[in-house]
């Protein structure tokens, strides 16, 4: 599936949702659901620092395709790896690259990914972009 | 105390909704809420008395000039300084502490000289001092604290030489909430011929200051802790000292005389307060200190401290929950983390419910890695908070426990 595809689909996902705590108990789930990461990728220099929680994040380019791996300490940051996982794991390098990330603001999660959070996710979103520049070119 | 219920009436900001519920408002150590009346004065003052502080010679000029210079004078006698002219206005906290870590260095600090801070402050308290050791070849050491928050003094002892110049330390940690004996460490420090920065964001709500009594060299406060307006701090130095210290930045209102060739600096207390100040906040500044001084602050602070006990003895009852900072000397602040709850988490869907909550690493990473924790959560109180906001928090967090497992 394309990204934008995916992106409505989570879209169409939380349009379910009309209550709050039903949307953040779904992100709970999808974060007790994230595989944990291989230990091996769980290292230093694959964390992202933030004030309020921290994420890990390892990418690897095969036949084409980015692969991310990546995991957080907080639950509900976990939940919101999960879907950007969902939507920019296994898809080209140059699609990645030229993804919008609306669909958060859509599913009503944007006040996570704004800098100044602290949670370590806007930093995620760029590292993601970053490696997928990195490997564009290949 | 009777009068909580009239205290909230003072400030608007209480009365609003969040996410479509009640504000309870528990972030008091990062920022109190603001008086009507100085929210009031600062809309009044921006009109009348919109001429630039000490410069514009008209009648708006004189009046800004009139009442920035009167909040000084609220000031001194609010923490009752000897002069008026050791009463510097600065941005904040951040801000006061940086200037005598800038000033003060170039002026006293030589390679080997030894600042001695505590492991409990905040990183406005360490991270100036760093610079400068940097900067000037001097030595930072460190006065640990114990697992209830207690400063070590006998250590302090042993860390206190010939060499050491400084000594920077917080009166109440803004994580832990430790009331430290500021009187002891100063008198300490200057047998050694030391002086002594008290760093005062926390406690100049939480303890009646007397800067003569205290006797310490510098004091640094922000105006915003205090319910006055943001952007404004204080910085309290004795004359001597400022008068030797080099000025922290050039500028306007700060010289006495500008050539190409010379200039030469103004004199206390313009001679550290460069450019164009926020005069208008300063002058609403003085209402916070007029609000202050009508209250009974001894009532306020029983008050805080039952909010306190209370908070304690209903959060002890949650399950995996650890507090940080049990010292028995302690102010209205409770920081803890709750087993299988992340900070994080737990502030998200609290946040919705309508709590403001601190949670992180609260500027002071030295504290979090003492007891190896990534962050913590924390609540703090004002004479305006109420019991039956701790019991609705309580019953907060137990909601919120159901949905993490």
């Amino acid at each position: 599936m394309k990204i934008q595809e995916i992106q409505e689909e989570i879209v169409e996902e939380f349009a379910a949702f009309d209550d709050w705590m039903d949307k953040y108990a779904y992100l709970i789930e999808l974060g007790g659901d994230l595989e944990p990461m291989p230990e091996s990728f769980q290292k230093d220099e694959n964390i992202i620092k933030g004030c309020q929680s921290r994420v890990w994040l390892h990418a690897e380019y095969n036949d084409g395709l980015m692969k991310y791996y990546a995991f957080s300490d907080a639950v509900i940051v976990k939940g919101i790896v999960a879907l950007l996982l969902r939507v920019f794991s296994e898809q080209p390098p140059k699609d990645i690259l030229e993804a919008k990330t609306d669909f958060i603001s859509e599913i009503g999660l944007d006040e996570h990914l704004s800098p100044t959070r602290s949670n370590g996710l806007a930093a995620m979103v760029k590292q993601i972009k970053i490696y997928a520049l990195a490997y564009s070119k290949a | 105390m009777q009068d909580v219920l009239n205290i909230r009436n003072y400030f608007p900001g209480l009365s609003q909704k969040v996410h479509g519920k009640p504000l309870v408002y528990f972030d008091n150590a990062a920022t109190t809420h603001r008086l009507q009346s100085v929210i009031d004065a600062y809309s009044d003052l921006i009109i009348s008395s919109n001429g630039n502080v000490h410069r514009s010679p008209h009648y708006l000029g004189q009046m800004a000039t009139k009442s920035f210079e009167n909040t000084r004078d609220k000031v001194q006698e609010f923490i009752h300084a000897k002069h008026r002219h050791e009463i510097i206005f600065t941005r904040g906290t951040t801000e006061a502490i940086n200037l005598v870590a800038f000033s003060y260095g170039e002026t006293f600090i030589n390679e080997g000289d030894e600042i001695i801070v505590s492991e409990m402050e905040h990183h406005s308290n360490i991270v100036p001092w760093q610079m400068m050791c940097e900067r000037k070849g001097a030595i930072l050491k460190v006065i640990p604290f114990d697992d209830e928050g207690n400063l070590l003094l006998d250590e302090y002892d042993s860390l206190l030489t010939e060499r050491t110049k400084l000594v920077a330390v917080t009166a109440i940690s803004n994580v832990l909430g430790t009331i430290n004996p500021i009187e002891k460490i100063i008198e300490k420090a200057h047998r050694k011929g030391a002086h002594v920065l008290i760093d005062g964001a926390q406690a100049i709500v939480h303890k009646k200051i007397n800067i003569q009594e205290i006797n310490c060299d510098f004091f640094a406060f922000s105006a915003h802790k205090m319910y006055g307006p943001t952007g404004v701090g204080v910085l309290y130095g004795k004359e001597d000292l400022l008068e030797q210290m080099q000025p922290y930045q050039g500028g306007g209102e700060m010289i006495s005389e500008v050539t190409f060739k010379e200039t030469t600096y103004g004199n206390l207390p313009t001679k550290f307060e460069a450019g164009t100040p926020d005069f208008t906040s300063v002058a609403s500044f003085s209402k916070a200190i007029d609000f202050i001084n009508s209250i009974d602050l001894s009532a306020c602070i029983s008050h805080e401290n039952k909010l306190l006990r209370y908070a304690e003895e209903k959060l002890k009852n949650i399950e995996g929950i650890m507090f940080y900072g049990t010292s028995a000397n302690k102010a209205s602040l409770l920081s803890f983390t709750i087993e299988g709850m992340h900070p994080f988490d737990t502030a998200t869907l609290i946040d919705k419910l309508g709590f403001a909550i601190r949670t992180g690493r609260m500027c002071a990473d030295p504290i979090m890695d003492h007891y190896g924790v990534q962050s913590m959560m924390r609540i703090s109180f004002a004479p305006y908070n109420t019991f039956e906001e701790i019991d609705q928090f309580y019953v907060a967090l137990l909601r919120i426990r159901e949905m993490f497992s």
